[in-house]
């Protein structure tokens, strides 16, 4: 297990430095930030920028003001916001938890739906409930999420005015966000969870179960279901990068105080290390869900732990 | 064919793709106004009339015939930036497979951080630097989504290299590119397919969605994420700016996804 671990925490290292190096690099391909930043009645002079340069510590070599900003993540210290001239790490921090909230009560409402239905249809395979899971989750998974987010506001929100159509006013401003990535995601998970019990019906272990007369819910809860949701596991870990890329358009379409609006304000206002410290903070988020999700895996499968 | 008639996937697949194809090669023809001109006259237009059947957005532009250009847009989007990364993919997950090395290293790695790094934060960094635009939109999807084909492929490579086939053909003097091309290509086309397939209907929601954020293609252009976040503003006043766009768009990706399921169920008898 401890070999494993250090084997998969190196990966986690190397793959937020492959995504670190691309995002500052790339933005700094954005052109020079101190013509941006300069703000005066005339052109500014090469002096001028030079000093604005020296500032922002932009006139120094790529590598090194990398090798500072990894320096400064490991302190806890993302750079300064070129616009409010704040610390990044304070505003990111500030929003991380609305954020997390969503993403978070997105995937436990898709879990909730997700399970019991892709059982439903396993176990009526054929039937007619197994096809209104089947035909509905296809149409989830062809619904844009902001388009869902849209149909859910014009509902709830403005026709039958039972939830606040967006904005932040305390929990209940949670509901119609997180019910619309949760619906989406709930979609794929359905299918997941049907095909894979669905496999683990057909095992011999199962036929062994049944064959002993056990009846058949304790056959299915006890015996089957627990082996089929291992893939969900990891498929769950899998999701997560897509979920808080959702997580980003829908906080825009509720005007959701969070790190994707964060993130598109930055672009809007070309404040390059405020983006540049949210997209770092979403992808060490995303690659510490995979972490856990990798050891749990290993520690509810047994057949992991061999390899 | 006479099975595949059968199958209501594929029936309402097809069909729905050949109105949305035929919808966006006709548009000049199909569509009622200039899917540019600004009325004033029908601001805010209510829908189900004769005039206009879909309504008119804040500017008095006809829904319908925007909603028909629109498919231009979301279906070059879709193809194009699905063909260009399956292609590029496909040769690189050849090569990897056949040779392995340090090409295969690098792809694999690459393939992890494509893992951990969602599509719309690479789009956001990307975006953000070099402006938006349909074909830029196009090469960002084709520059994330290449790893998904040369994984696929790769793998396939892998497994098929050893069949006896392949070390026939080898053996009876083809050369690397006869065998990578002529023997395993073929064989490992079948997933890619599939991948494809629903790869397009993938492309198209994450259109939408860029261009949703005011990241995608030229607002000035109609284009169904466009007219959403067009009738985001006005969804208190005019449900039928954003209802309709938006049904476009699920009622396309349903299409893709219907008959890449029916693909994968076909070619893979194991899922049915």
């Amino acid at each position: 297990m401890l070999a494993f671990l250090i084997r998969r925490l190196g990966q986690s290292v190397f793959v937020l430095i492959g995504i670190t190096l691309f995002v500052s690099f790339t933005i700094r391909l954005s052109g020079d930030p101190a013509v941006a930043l300069f703000q005066g009645a005339s052109a500014p002079t090469p002096e001028q920028l030079a000093s604005i340069r020296q500032a922002l510590g932009t006139d120094r070599p790529f590598l090194q003001q990398y090798a500072e900003f990894v320096a400064g993540v490991a302190r806890g210290d993302l750079g300064t916001s070129f616009r409010t001239g704040g610390p990044v790490a304070a505003a990111v921090m500030q929003r991380f938890p609305t954020t997390v909230a969503l993403a978070l009560s997105s995937l436990a409402i898709s879990l909730l739906l997700a399970v019991p239905l892709g059982v439903l249809a396993a176990r009526r395979r054929g039937g007619v409930a197994d096809l209104i899971v089947r035909v509905v989750s296809l149409l989830g998974l062809s619904f844009p999420n902001f388009w869902l987010g849209i149909m859910l506001i014009l509902i709830f929100g403005v026709r039958l005015r039972w939830l606040p159509p967006s904005g932040y006013e305390g929990p209940v401003s949670l509901i119609l966000p997180s019910l619309t990535l949760g619906l989406i995601l709930a979609s794929t998970t359905t299918r997941l969870v049907r095909s894979s019990l669905l496999d683990v019906l057909n095992e011999q272990y199962v036929v062994t179960a049944r064959a002993k007369g056990i009846h058949e819910n304790a056959v299915v809860y006890l015996h089957a279901l627990r082996t089929a949701l291992i893939p969900l596991v990891t498929f769950v870990g899998l999701q997560i990068g897509g979920l808080i890329g959702g997580v980003v358009i829908i906080e825009k379409v509720f005007a959701w105080p969070g790190l994707g609006s964060l993130a598109l304000n930055a672009i809007a206002v070309r404040d390059y290390p405020m983006l540049q410290g949210t997209i770092v903070v979403l992808a060490v988020f995303i690659a510490a869900i995979n972490l856990l999700v990798d050891m749990s895996y290993a520690l509810l499968d047994p057949r992991v732990r061999v390899g | 064919m006479r099975r595949a008639l059968r199958d209501p996937s594929f029936v309402i697949g097809l069909t729905i793709l050949i109105v949305v194809i035929g919808a966006a090669l006709l548009a000049p023809w199909l569509s009622p106004y200039d899917p540019g001109a600004a009325t004033l006259r029908s601001r805010l237009a209510e829908p189900y009339t004769a005039q206009h059947p879909l309504g008119a957005d804040a500017i008095g532009r006809d829904i319908l015939s925007r909603i028909i250009f629109g498919a231009r847009i979301s279906l070059t989007v879709g193809v194009a930036s699905v063909t260009i990364a399956m292609i590029v993919g496909t040769l690189i997950g050849l090569v990897a497979g056949y040779f392995g090395g340090l090409l295969d290293a690098v792809l694999m790695r690459l393939a992890d951080i494509q893992l951990a790094f969602p599509f719309i934060l690479l789009a956001i960094t990307v975006i953000a630097v070099i402006g938006p635009g349909l074909w830029k939109v196009i090469l960002v999807m084709a520059l994330t989504q290449w790893v998904q084909y040369a994984r696929i492929v790769r793998g396939q490579t892998l497994a098929l290299r050893s069949k006896e086939y392949v070390q026939a053909a080898g053996a009876l003097g083809a050369g690397h590119g006869r065998v990578m091309f002529g023997h395993i290509l073929l064989n490992a086309l079948t997933p890619v397919t599939v991948l494809a397939t629903l790869g397009v209907a993938n492309n198209i929601l994450l259109e939408a969605g860029l261009t949703f954020l005011g990241l995608g293609v030229d607002p000035t252009i109609p284009s169904w994420g466009g007219m959403l976040a067009d009738g985001r503003n006005y969804i208190e006043r005019a449900w039928w700016v954003a209802t309709f766009p938006g049904l476009a768009i699920t009622v396309t990706v349903l299409g893709f996804n219907l008959l890449g399921d029916w693909l994968r169920d076909t070619l893979d008898p194991r899922t049915r």
